[in-house]
């Protein structure tokens, strides 16, 4: 140091040196780690396009839409999962967006100050519980309920509905289509009421209290001040709830009944891309069409999921920055 | 902003109206805030019947064989111990390889790529990483490691876990980053530290209680994954550390337990489920109050 201030011409090319030996290394180690997530993404979506190629080249455009799934004959379509992945996955929105509205609501104006920090807690833990312990949840506990008493209740009172009726008939099985969007529903609540929660904390408290000085009940503040001033990120977290739901595996493997068909009745068996994988891909030998097929099938839960995970981003974008 | 609020700013004609609009208004808002609770307590009730659920069934299969024995064919008395340590083996192999390569990536965007196009397109990225099907990582592990080394083992299974936890730090380390003053920055560098020795020295040691609980939640999430250790280290019912070989894994062995018609075996998998949730939330727990402790 003394000699730095003897000399500070000659002693700082010297530290600058070794600072620029350290620096380049470091931001190159940096850029690449970055680069490396681009590349992992891309060999992804590479991998799972080389390796469904052929159930594409061999089925065509169809293979989306048609219903079969032979492994004896070799015929495969992404029909029937493709409706399952989408209907499971928007009935548990159907039912978890208004619990997790009612969830966050509570959390940012109801609840004591001292109630807030456990109960959300105890919701983010529901959110960590992980998925196959849901799985056996449902199958075991979840499963039973439902065919004993909820299911025949639900038929004897909607599936008299003209109408919507057809929704709700045929055999209390417990598990199906409706037990797997239940159980997604509840797997995917934590993740959107955490992001309501979040927004609505953001809103300017002087927009709340203006309300409240003009005589507003808590509701009307709710319905005619936060909710107007946050709808597009509450459609974001929606989003990425919707996004959660399509890709989720071992849960909805356990309690969807598994059968390749498409019942109109909500309470019939199903099966969605992420079931059919994780279920047949046992029995496919590698290189063989069916193996392919279940390639494929990734590759069209990916890009759906990458559709409606980006679009949540983008609606999310305002809360990001901020 | 608007309908919901004129009716409190119109001028009541007469007071009949006023007490009936007032009643109706607070009958809306008891009723929004009754469903409300109710949809909070209906949360909680799923958390707590899962807890039960998992205790009740888990405490009754629980006994020392099962951390003692390894997996074993039905009712032989079998325990789950390969099946832990395979596990343990590949989180930790995984968390070991996939923190680094977060780490670094969360630094890139917090202090190399504000505001630059390319970060934004690694930012998004990793965010759809972050949510993206776990499934879809195991497929892309068994195309990419286990079809052309000729066959499942314990490293394609660190390598899926590893690329699962990489995102997550990824998102803790820069908002962790993002949070500390920048004045803090221009103080190092004018004292004339290198940038990298800023970033290590400085912001990654103030950042570090951020980063923890980061990576605990990390291995909380890797270590509950089932679907992409299908794919990859598939799972073993004979003891094996080898890593090149298949590997057991406590979620697999939960997973063909639970599907098996042997009453011996589903109930170690409820011991197993048990074991894995405890040590997931007691992961998630500890992350939180070490978190709130520093901060």
């Amino acid at each position: 140091m003394s000699q730095a201030v003897a000399s500070p011409l000659g002693a700082k090319p010297a530290a600058a040196r070794r600072g620029n030996i350290g620096d380049p290394i470091f931001e190159l180690a940096c850029r690449a780690a970055g680069a490396g997530v681009l590349l992992l993404l891309g060999g992804i979506i590479v991998s799972l396009f080389m390796g469904g190629l052929p159930a594409f080249q061999k089925f065509g455009i169809e293979f989306l839409w048609s219903t079969e799934w032979d492994p004896v004959t070799e015929v495969f379509g992404a029909g029937v999962s493709i409706y399952g992945t989408l209907v499971t996955a928007i009935l548990a929105i159907l039912m978890a967006v208004p619990v997790a509205f009612g969830v966050a609501f509570t959390l940012t104006e109801l609840a004591p100050e001292w109630m807030r920090r456990p109960v959300g807690t105890a919701v983010e833990l529901l959110a960590a519980v992980p998925s196959i312990i849901y799985g056996m949840w449902g199958f075991f506990l979840i499963a039973p309920l439902m065919s004993q008493y909820v299911q025949p209740a639900l038929i004897d009172s909607l599936g008299e509905l003209p109408g919507i009726g057809f929704l709700f008939q045929g055999p209390p099985f417990g598990t199906g289509i409706f037990t797997a969007a239940l159980i997604l529903a509840i797997m995917i609540l934590p993740f959107i009421a955490a992001t309501m929660r979040d927004v609505f904390q953001q809103v300017p408290p002087v927009f709340k209290e203006s309300a409240y000085g003009l005589g507003c009940t808590t509701w009307e503040v709710m319905k005619g001040v936060v909710l107007p001033y946050t709808r597009v990120s509450v459609a974001g977290g929606v989003m990425l709830g919707l996004g959660r739901a399509l890709g989720e595996t071992m849960a909805v493997t356990f309690v969807i009944g598994n059968a390749n068909r498409i019942t109109t009745t909500l309470f019939g068996p199903g099966n969605t891309i992420a079931s059919v994988v994780a279920l047949e891909f046992g029995e496919s030998e590698a290189g063989s069409l069916k193996l392919s097929a279940l390639l494929a099938l990734g590759f069209v839960l990916f890009v759906i999921s990458f559709i409606v995970l980006a679009t949540s981003r983008y609606l999310l974008r305002s809360r990001l920055k901020g | 902003m608007s309908a919901s609020i004129q009716p409190s700013l119109a001028p009541a004609k007469n007071l009949a109206v006023a007490a009936s609009l007032g009643r109706s208004r607070r009958r809306g808002d008891v009723l929004a805030r009754g469903l409300s609770l109710a949809a909070t307590a209906i949360g909680l009730v799923f958390l707590v019947s899962i807890l039960v659920t998992l205790f009740y069934k888990g405490f009754n299969a629980m006994n020392l064989s099962v951390f003692t024995e390894v997996t074993r064919p039905p009712g032989s008395n079998g325990g789950l111990l390969n099946a832990i340590v395979g596990s343990v083996i590949q989180v930790a192999l995984g968390t070991a390889i996939g923190t680094p390569i977060g780490l670094l990536v969360g630094t890139y965007l917090a202090e190399y790529a504000r505001g630059s196009a390319f970060g934004g397109v690694v930012r998004f990225v990793s965010d759809i990483l972050l949510s993206a099907p776990s499934i879809l990582i195991g497929l892309f592990v068994y195309s990419l490691l286990v079809l052309p080394f000729g066959g499942f083992s314990g490293w394609a299974g660190v390598a899926a876990l590893a690329i699962i936890i990489v995102p997550i730090v990824v998102r803790t380390t820069e908002d962790m980053l993002s949070l500390i003053p920048n004045t803090l920055r221009e103080a190092v560098i004018g004292l004339g530290a290198p940038k990298w020795k800023m970033i290590v020295l400085v912001c990654w040691r103030s950042a570090i209680p951020g980063i923890i609980t980061g990576v605990l939640l990390g291995i909380a999430r890797i270590a509950g994954e089932t679907a992409p250790l299908l794919f990859t280290s598939l799972g073993n019912n004979a003891w094996s550390t080898d890593l090149s070989q298949p590997m057991p894994s406590l979620p697999i062995t939960i997973y063909s337990y639970a599907g098996s018609p042997f009453q011996d075996w589903i109930e170690l998998a409820w011991a197993g489920a048990l074991v894995i949730t405890l040590a997931v939330l007691g992961l998630n727990i500890a992350a939180r109050s070490l978190f709130s402790g520093k901060k």
